[in-house]
């Protein structure tokens, strides 16, 4: 995924951290020509990500599921701007959850993003991963939508709690 | 009736500047940086002094954003000199956006807060710093490597002298209660960022 994301071009990769971006942030972290971007809320990636395509250039959005309901009155400025946004969620309160504070907003994650007029797209099993991220980078940076893909418990497996 | 009393200890002065000589004495030539502005009288002033120009995102909702606009900005575009410009009402309300710029902290980048302790657009509430919050405390808490507050006509000098020099840097710019500067702009944010980059980058 990481490498699909660079070979698009993506040189901004900002984050909230989350044990399913694991990876993800540690590539970036390693990556000279990247900038990593710790976060201290997620409605800063969303904004952040704004400027960057002020100036041309891509960026992705790590977040827990829990992150989304930060981000709402935030994309008012990608929706009004038109600004492309590429979010990739890790969910919590999903398949196989046990931790009951996760479910609020697990539950809710895609209705938000929907509502606020961000595209969501899904994987759950491991071969759906390259196919929807690809997906999802021609909709952002072909067509300049805010696409949101939701990386599903049954693809990540349920933290233990 | 509840008053809200300021915070006990704090001693500042009080502010004397008026926001519509102060911001054009500050930033001499608006036309020279990328400017993300904030909601919302940062954005009417940075607008009325560029004339809504093209290299000013001036936000009209989105309240927290600017700081962090700024900051993707500057990154995509190592070469020019952005400013990220807001008050501080809305750089209260994303606060921590101040510790991560801190952390990554690019050399093309300056955060100036322009801080009449007031809710300007809402009814003039006391706002957080109108009650003694000191954002220049915060900043350099969180780690600015130049942290400037001008209170008086004589601290301006050295807040230009730093927007001139090269390194990340967050100026309090405390100025009185009253009205920014205000022309017409453009409220149309598709319309903002679509000549931003035709612009900056011919696209």
């Amino acid at each position: 995924m990481y490498d699909q994301l660079r070979a698009q071009g993506v040189t901004q990769v900002a984050y909230v951290p989350d044990a399913g971006h694991r990876v993800m942030i540690d590539r970036s972290l390693a990556d000279p020509d990247v900038h990593s971007i710790p976060l201290t809320t997620e409605e800063e990636g969303v904004a952040l990500l704004a400027g960057a395509d002020l100036g041309s250039a891509r960026g992705v959005l790590l977040m827990q599921s829990s992150g989304v309901g930060n981000c709402i009155n935030m994309l008012s400025l990608t929706a009004g701007a038109r600004f492309p946004l590429l979010m990739l969620v890790s969910m919590r309160g999903d398949f196989g959850e046990g931790n009951p504070w996760q479910f609020p907003m697990g539950r809710a994650t895609q209705t938000v993003l929907e509502a606020m007029g961000v595209v969501v797209l899904r994987a759950d099993a491991a071969q759906d991963v390259m196919p929807t991220i690809q997906a999802a980078c021609t909709m952002v940076w072909g067509s300049g939508e805010a696409v949101a893909v939701l990386l599903g418990q049954r693809l990540l497996g349920a933290k233990a709690f | 009736m509840a008053q809200l009393k300021r915070i006990a200890g704090v001693n500042q002065p009080d502010a004397v500047l008026d926001r519509r000589e102060a911001v054009p004495a500050l930033i001499e030539r608006p036309q020279d940086w990328l400017v993300a502005a904030g909601l919302a009288g940062t954005a009417q002033e940075l607008c009325a002094m560029t004339d809504d120009g093209p290299n000013v995102f001036g936000l009209g909702g989105a309240m927290g954003a600017a700081p962090m606009m700024a900051l993707g900005l500057a990154l995509a575009q190592p070469q020019r000199r952005v400013l990220g410009i807001t008050g501080d009402g809305e750089l209260l309300m994303n606060i921590g956006a101040l510790g991560t710029i801190a952390l990554v902290a690019p050399v093309n980048l300056k955060i100036v807060c322009v801080d009449n302790g007031h809710y300007g657009e809402t009814g003039n509430q006391d706002s957080h710093t109108g009650l003694g919050v000191q954002l220049d405390r915060i900043a350099a808490g969180f780690g600015f490597p130049v942290v400037h507050v001008i209170n008086t006509l004589a601290d301006i000098d050295e807040g230009r002298r730093i927007l001139a020099a090269p390194g990340l840097a967050f100026i309090l710019l405390r100025v009185k209660e009253g009205p920014a500067l205000r022309k017409k702009r453009s409220l149309r944010p598709h319309v903002v960022r679509d000549r931003f980059r035709a612009a900056l980058l011919g696209m």
